[in-house]
Parts: C-alpha cells; sequence; structure tokens
C-alpha cells in the first residue's frame, strides 16, 4: 500500500493505495499553519500505517513565493564576464520579491560558449573575494549561475567548489544547470527561487517527516514535481522549485489513473476556477516557453492549463450569470444550502438534485436550468480551446465543483470518476520518475538523438526508476536559427516506475 | 521629434515582433536592454525622416548570430558602442544619428540601448519594413548604398571592420566571423547620409511598431478582438485562422527550415526559413515574401515566431503588404520567393 496525500492552501487530502492499485480509502482534512497536524490528521483518519511509501504534493513552496514571505535573501553569483554585464541578475524582478530576495549580485568570469568553449577563464582569487563578502554580509543561500550552462556545467561545479571550500557546509548552493534549461535569466530566476527557498524546504520536509512519525509511518517519503514525476526528500530540500506546478500536474494525473485513460481532457473544478489541462500518453501536456510566477519569468516545466472564472464557490448573479466572483473558502458559510445568504454555484447543483450537500430544502425554487447550462457551455468551450484535433476527446471531470456539470455540449464522453474529489492525491500516489536532458547538441541527428536518449534513461534510472520500465515519452528537436553547421537544441525526457527496492537499499 | 522613454518599450517590442513575421528574435531581451540604458542615461530623442539635415551621418545598429543564443548569453553591454566607434574610425567622421537596420523582432530594441548609450538621436524607420536574415537584404542595397565598412564587436572585446566586393560579401563573411565570436554580435554597417534616407528607409516604422503594440493591448483590455485590432493598424488581410497541426522542421545552410500546416475552414501551410516566407490556402498560394506573414496567436494577439510554432497552438495568420520597393524586380531579386528557393513567383495580396 502506499498513500498520496495533497497538501494545498485550503485543504490536505489523503488517499490510501492499494497493491492492486484501488483507491482503498480517502480522506479531507483542513490544512494547519504548521503543515504538520494537517498531514497527522488526514494520516490519523486514513488509518493505516503498514505502507510501503508516501507521496506529497504541494503548494507549500509556490505560495511562499507569492506571498513573498518565508524567503531567504540570496547571494546571485554570475559567471559569463564580460559577456552579460548589460543585464545582471534579478534585471526582471518586481520590486516588491526583489527587495525580499536580492541579498547581492556578483558578476564574475567564466562561462561558456554555444558550444561549450570557454567565454572566459574562470578566476579562483575573484570567487574567493565573492565567499568573503557573502560571509561578511552573512548570507546562508548562494544560487549560482553560467552562460550556457546547459551545454556544459564545467564552469558552475567549479564555482561552487571554490565557494563551498571557503564558506563551508552550512551555505546553501543552488546551481542552474540542475533546474533550468536554454534561457540564462529565466534559468538564473528560477535557480534564485531554489535559493530563497532552501531553508524553508528543510523546515517543511523535517514537517512532513514529523507528521509520518507521528502517525506510526514509517516509509520512505517522495515529493512530487512539476513533471508529474518523484523525488526523494534528499532532493526536495535542496530543489523545492521543482514543485511549484505540482498541484494541476497531480489532479489531471490522478484523473488520468482513476478513469483509466491516457489521452483526455481534465478539468478540475475547485472552489473559485476550473483547470482545463490535456493529456497525452499518461503526461500533463506542457506550456511551450516561458512561465511567470509571481511576476518572476522562469522556465519551469508547468503543464498547459486554460483556468477559468467558474467553481463551486461562484457567486451566481440576479441575471443569471456564473463567477467569476466567490465565496472561496466561506463556501461552507456563506452558502444557501449552508445557511447562508448567497446563491452559489453550488446551490444550483443541489437544486438541480446533482449534488446532496447541505440542506436542500433551502435552495427549492431556485432556477438552475438556464445559469448551469452556461456552466457547461463556458466549460465546454474551455475544453474545445485546450483540445488539439478534431478527432473525439473524452473529458475526465474531478475536484469537488465537478458536480456543476453532469453533460458537456460537443463532448459525447464525460466522466466523473469515484474518488474524483481527491484526484490531486491520488495523482500523488502513483507518479513515476523521470530523467531529462535539454542541451545544445552538434553532430548527425541520429548520434545526437542516441546520445541524448540514452542520458534521459540513464537519469532516470539515477532517480530511481526500475530497470526496463523506463521508456521515452518526449523528444523535441529545435535547431538553432542564424548560424551555419548543425547545432540543435534537443530535448528528451523518459520516466519510468519508482523502484522501491532501489530505494531502500 | 520625440522621445522614447520606458513606458514605450512594451508597446514597441510587442508590435516589433509582429512586424518580425516570425523571425527576428525575441524583442525580450532587447527590451530589456533599452530599458536598462534608458534607466542609466534617459530618454532617446527620435527624429522623422524629413527632420534629418542631408549632410547626417546615420548609422545602423544592429546585432546578428542566433536568438537563442542571444536569450543564453546575453550581451556584455558595450558591444554596441564599440562597434560604432571602430566604424567612425575607419569613416573618419561621427555619428551623428543612429537607426535600426530592420525593425522586426530584437533588432528594434537594441538601436534605442545604442542610441541611449551613445547620447545619439534616433531616426525613425529602417532598413526592412520587416525581418529579413540577411544583411544585403536592406533598402540601401537597391539605392547602390554599400554595407561595408561594417563593423563588427563581441562580448569578449574583439572587434572586426569588414571591407567587401559586395554587400552579399560582406554577409557572407561577416556571418562566419559570427559565429567563431560566440553566434552573437553588435554590428554598424550600412551608414546613410541624411539625404539618403527618404530612399534607404521606410519611414515611421518605429511608430508603426508602438501602435501595433498598443492597438493589439488595448483591445485585450477591453475584450475586442486583438488579431482584428493589428489587421486594422497593418493595412492587412486575415489570411486563415485555425490550429497548428504539424510542424516539421530541418537544418539546412544555418537556416531553420521548416513548414507547418493548419487546419480550420481549410488548411494552409507555411514555409519558413527563421521567417515565414510562404503561405498556401487548400494548395493555392496566397501570400509570399517580401509581403509580411505575420502569425499571430488568436486569442492574445502576440506574436507567434517561428521557433514556438507548435502542435496545438490556435493562431491567425495575416498577410501585409511590404513596402512596394520591395517588389520591384531588383527588390524580388533581393528578397523574393526565388531567392529563398521556392521555385514561384511573388503574388500580390489580395482581400481575403
Amino acid at each position: 500500500m502506499r498513500i498520496g496525500i495533497d497538501v494545498g492552501g485550503t485543504n490536505t487530502d489523503a488517499a490510501l493505495i492499494g497493491d492492486g492499485g484501488q483507491v482503498l480509502a480517502a480522506v479531507k482534512s483542513p490544512t494547519t499553519e504548521d503543515v504538520t497536524s494537517g498531514i497527522a490528521a488526514a494520516l490519523d483518519a486514513l488509518g493505516a500505517t503498514d505502507v510501503s511509501a508516501v507521496m506529497i504534493g504541494t503548494t507549500h513552496f509556490v505560495n511562499a513565493l507569492v506571498e513573498a514571505a518565508r524567503l531567504e535573501p540570496v547571494a546571485a553569483v554570475r559567471l559569463g564576464l564580460p559577456a552579460t554585464a548589460a543585464l545582471p541578475p534579478l534585471v526582471d524582478w518586481p520590486d516588491r520579491l526583489r527587495e525580499t530576495v536580492e541579498g547581492a549580485v556578483h558578476l564574475c568570469h567564466g562561462g561558456h560558449e554555444y558550444d561549450g568553449s570557454p567565454i572566459s577563464a574562470l578566476d579562483v582569487d575573484e570567487l574567493r573575494a565573492v565567499a568573503a563578502d557573502i560571509r561578511r554580509r552573512g548570507l546562508r543561500s548562494v544560487a549560482i549561475s553560467s552562460v550556457f550552462s546547459p551545454v556544459s556545467d564545467d564552469s558552475e561545479r567549479r564555482a561552487a567548489e571554490i565557494l563551498a571550500a571557503e564558506l563551508g557546509p552550512d551555505v546553501h548552493l543552488s546551481l542552474s544547470a540542475e533546474i533550468g534549461r536554454v534561457g540564462l535569466l529565466a534559468r538564473e530566476n528560477a535557480t534564485i527561487v531554489n535559493a530563497a527557498l532552501r531553508p524553508l524546504a528543510d523546515r517543511t520536509v523535517a514537517a512532513f517527516g514529523e507528521a509520518l512519525r507521528r502517525a506510526g509511518i514509517d516509509a520512505p517519503l517522495f515529493l512530487s514535481q512539476n513533471d508529474g514525476t518523484l523525488m526523494d526528500v534528499d532532493h526536495a530540500r535542496r530543489y523545492p522549485v521543482a514543485t511549484f506546478a505540482s498541484g494541476p500536474t497531480n489532479s489531471m494525473r490522478g484523473a488520468a489513473y482513476l478513469s483509466g485513460l491516457t489521452d483526455c481532457a481534465v478539468v478540475d473544478i475547485g472552489g473559485t476556477t476550473s483547470d482545463v489541462g490535456i493529456l497525452s500518453g499518461g503526461f500533463p501536456r506542457e506550456a511551450a516557453g516561458e512561465a511567470m510566477v509571481a511576476g518572476v519569468r522562469t522556465n519551469f516545466r508547468i503543464p498547459d492549463v486554460l483556468s477559468i472564472g467558474i467553481g463551486g464557490g461562484s457567486i451566481v448573479g440576479p441575471d443569471g450569470s456564473v463567477g467569476p466572483r466567490s465565496v472561496g473558502f466561506r463556501l461552507s458559510s456563506e452558502a444557501l444550502v449552508f445557511g447562508g445568504s448567497t446563491l452559489t454555484a453550488t446551490d444550483l447543483a443541489v437544486a438541480a438534485g446533482r449534488a446532496e450537500i447541505g440542506d436542500p430544502s433551502r435552495v427549492a425554487g431556485v432556477d438552475h436550468e438556464r445559469p448551469l447550462k452556461v456552466v457547461a457551455e463556458r466549460v465546454a468551450e474551455a475544453v474545445d480551446r485546450m483540445r488539439t484535433s478534431a478527432a473525439p476527446l473524452p473529458v475526465v471531470l474531478v475536484g469537488g465543483g465537478s458536480v456543476l456539470i453532469d453533460r458537456l455540449p460537443g463532448f459525447d464522453d464525460v466522466r466523473r470518476p469515484d474518488h474524483f474529489e481527491v484526484a490531486n492525491a491520488v495523482g500523488a500516489a502513483i507518479a513515476q520518475v523521470g530523467g531529462e536532458v535539454d542541451r545544445v547538441f552538434s553532430g548527425p541527428r541520429e548520434t545526437v538523438l542516441a546520445e541524448a536518449r540514452a542520458e534521459a534513461v540513464e537519469r532516470a534510472l539515477r532517480a530511481g526508476a526500475r530497470e526496463g520500465s523506463v521508456r521515452i515519452v518526449d523528444v523535441e528537436e529545435l535547431p538553432l536559427a542564424y548560424l551555419p553547421g548543425d547545432a540543435t537544441r534537443v530535448r528528451v525526457k523518459a520516466v519510468g516506475d519508482l523502484d522501491l527496492e532501489k530505494i531502500d537499499a | 521629434m520625440r522621445e522614447i522613454g520606458i513606458d514605450a518599450l512594451d508597446d514597441m517590442a510587442r508590435g516589433a515582433g509582429i512586424l518580425g513575421t516570425g523571425g527576428g528574435g525575441d524583442p525580450y531581451v532587447g527590451k530589456l536592454l533599452a530599458r536598462e540604458a534608458i534607466r542609466r542615461h534617459g530618454p532617446v530623442t527620435v527624429y522623422d525622416i524629413d527632420e534629418v539635415p542631408a549632410d547626417a551621418t546615420v548609422v545602423p545598429v544592429s546585432s546578428m548570430g542566433a536568438p537563442t543564443v542571444l536569450l543564453e548569453k546575453l550581451p556584455g553591454g558595450t558591444e554596441e558602442l564599440t562597434a560604432l566607434r571602430a566604424l567612425e574610425a575607419v569613416l573618419g567622421r561621427q555619428a551623428t544619428h543612429i537607426v535600426p537596420i530592420e525593425v522586426g523582432g530584437v533588432n528594434s530594441m537594441i538601436p534605442i540601448a545604442a542610441a541611449a548609450q551613445a547620447g545619439l538621436p534616433l531616426v525613425d524607420g529602417d532598413a526592412m519594413g520587416r525581418a529579413f536574415p540577411e544583411a544585403q537584404m536592406v533598402l540601401p542595397t537597391l539605392i547602390g548604398v554599400r554595407n561595408t565598412p561594417m563593423a563588427v564587436a563581441d562580448d569578449k572585446g574583439n572587434t572586426l571592420v569588414l571591407d567587401a566586393v559586395s554587400n552579399h560579401w560582406a554577409e557572407r563573411i561577416a556571418r562566419a566571423a559570427c559565429v567563431q565570436m560566440g553566434c552573437q554580435v553588435s554590428c554598424a554597417d550600412t551608414v546613410l547620409r541624411g539625404d539618403q534616407l527618404r530612399d534607404g528607409l521606410v519611414p515611421a516604422t518605429l511608430t508603426l511598431a508602438e501602435e501595433l503594440g498598443r492597438a493589439v493591448r488595448v483591445a485585450r483590455a477591453e475584450h475586442a478582438d486583438p488579431v482584428a485590432a493589428a489587421v486594422a493598424v497593418l493595412g492587412g488581410v486575415t489570411l486563415f485562422s485555425g490550429k497548428v497541426v504539424d510542424v516539421e522542421r530541418r537544418t539546412t545552410g544555418g537556416f531553420a527550415r521548416g513548414r507547418a500546416r493548419l487546419e480550420g475552414t481549410g488548411t494552409l501551410e507555411l514555409d519558413f526559413q527563421n521567417e515565414h516566407l510562404l503561405a498556401r490556402r487548400d494548395g493555392a498560394i496566397v501570400a509570399t515574401t517580401p509581403d509580411l506573414i505575420c502569425v499571430l496567436d488568436t486569442d492574445s494577439g502576440e506574436p507567434v515566431t517561428t521557433e514556438a510554432m507548435r502542435y496545438g497552438l490556435r493562431v491567425t495568420v495575416v498577410g501585409a503588404p511590404c513596402d512596394p520597393r520591395w517588389t520591384t524586380p531588383a527588390g524580388l531579386e533581393l528578397a523574393g520567393p526565388r531567392y529563398f528557393g521556392y521555385d514561384c513567383d511573388y503574388l500580390p495580396l489580395t482581400a481575403a
């Protein structure tokens, strides 16, 4: 048995999955300030202690960035001089977040050209002086970036060795080559965000562990990453930024699992929004290009999600319109069925007999037909905007608010699987492990692709995948424009099932 | 005369992205460079072509190389002025004005940064009216203006001053040097006298870029159709609206060539080589280079670069007439479909 947990801003959901893959039990419990007691309460309610692994998905870290709270000031060290000086680190950050996160900015020599050759030699004395400044300022977390580190991480590694030798083990180092892909500012931003989250990650991961101990569970703990794969706690402590988009990823993967589909649209209807994503081959389709998180341009691997302002807490207007204003987490006190005075989308669903929540007599006679038809039409339109072909596309509805919908115009196959309300906890429980390569290669196409595939598989195995279960799920080639020669940027992703024996060993 | 301040840059960069017809590089890094330069040195004065004295020395400053490299290896910040000073040294006179060589893409922004740093005014216009991949594909070539002497500077401090027998040769040599210098360099070349601007430039294209970007932003804010707003500013025609269903890419001779297939009411095929060059609707050609073939995100009106074209995107393809000098026999020889290896003649846009 394994347990999947989703620690959201409002609720902590947990699901117990049997060895045959069936959902044995599921619970919802309020998220607590200290995180630990909310998880412990959910685990108590599940009642199972003899489990082989616990997987947690959390929005805790992305929320810290959005709130600009609980963040550590960071020393940003970039290697690339004399290039890159025109646009120093943190150049395009929102002021408030920058003030919180900026501890120091250092531009240093080093870095690489597109083919891996050095821009300039790494300067040991320069880096020692940087270390002295970091020590003087009392900074405890450092983000190291270098030009073209996805092609060669040599500069970053050597700089990290020098800084580590000077600063000792108590100062965290985050390396950009381990975090992002080509695109210096976006990758560097993600690295700085990661560095700012490191102490919080230590505390949070420790709190997760404490919750498990309190519940009497002695099993390895994993966290879900943006792409629907897992990382162990040691990795999570070092790369908290990799959890940023795990919420929508887990709900989509959970929806796929509960419905038995691998290629479908998923609509996760919560209290305020409906989030529409597309699953292809069991994994969420990723957004192209760079993603903004809390006003910071990053290049995280983030699922392509379209959100519209319709959820269970959406306020119904006198004209029959639904949303985007929502009563949010106050649903249980403000909705008519709960004795409140606001007509919400949930009241409509109860009036229509689609849900048995609260007191149905309080919504007798409410005109539900027209507004619910509008809700279905708007969700259908959002799904249609996300679809990539005219071929029939099954739609899976999950989330507490999905009771709003029974049919979608234009879609014949609409399902709401059992345990739809805890799809994201289920998604966390079933996550796999993966490896990705994203580099500029040069050479003949066949050789390049073979090399990239082998490296991705190797990375997946190193991450804990079971031998023989690893497969390539995504290959993308992008020739570099305006350049002679055959330099090509190649992205390959491999995933496999988690090998628990490998982890225990 | 007017000034370009930080507030104008977002709109201008968005519009320049649309005028880049899929190429020219994402203006994002260029916009940050212009913004930081204006922050440090103050706003840039911009003159209309008519306001520039006949004896002025107007120097186009641009970046050459791979847009992907620019996203990774940001400039040091001294390259533009190094190239400009090297060019001035061989010219024996100083630049009085800076001008964009190419309004499409990142090269709309680089001259703003250069002008701020040099403390020189900018001319409102450019030598293409869009984006093209090679240095000789500029209106000055059509009036016999040479692109040499050409000064090229990299981030490491290397400088090259180039003389060549033709504008094509300058492109070939500079491109090879660019690769050696790290695939991202700054250039100062194709010097124009004030009295050559009318024949050598497409006028008021910086203003056009800003208007285009503003129209899209305002339409979006008002929940109107941003693509229709762009079409109106461009004086263009909507060729097709649909979904990208296939993208095929290959690299030959330093060009990222490819073809995208769109499905909607019928199909549209787009051939691109860094820029979108040819559009076929249901098998029949409907637009060719040198007219502008702009691909916009149907919902947001944001430009979609050839690198960002991917399966599933919902886009609208817009055709817009190029500057009429490009459709003369000499213009077509320089940048018509046959130059890019397509076995077809230029076909003027017709209303859809």
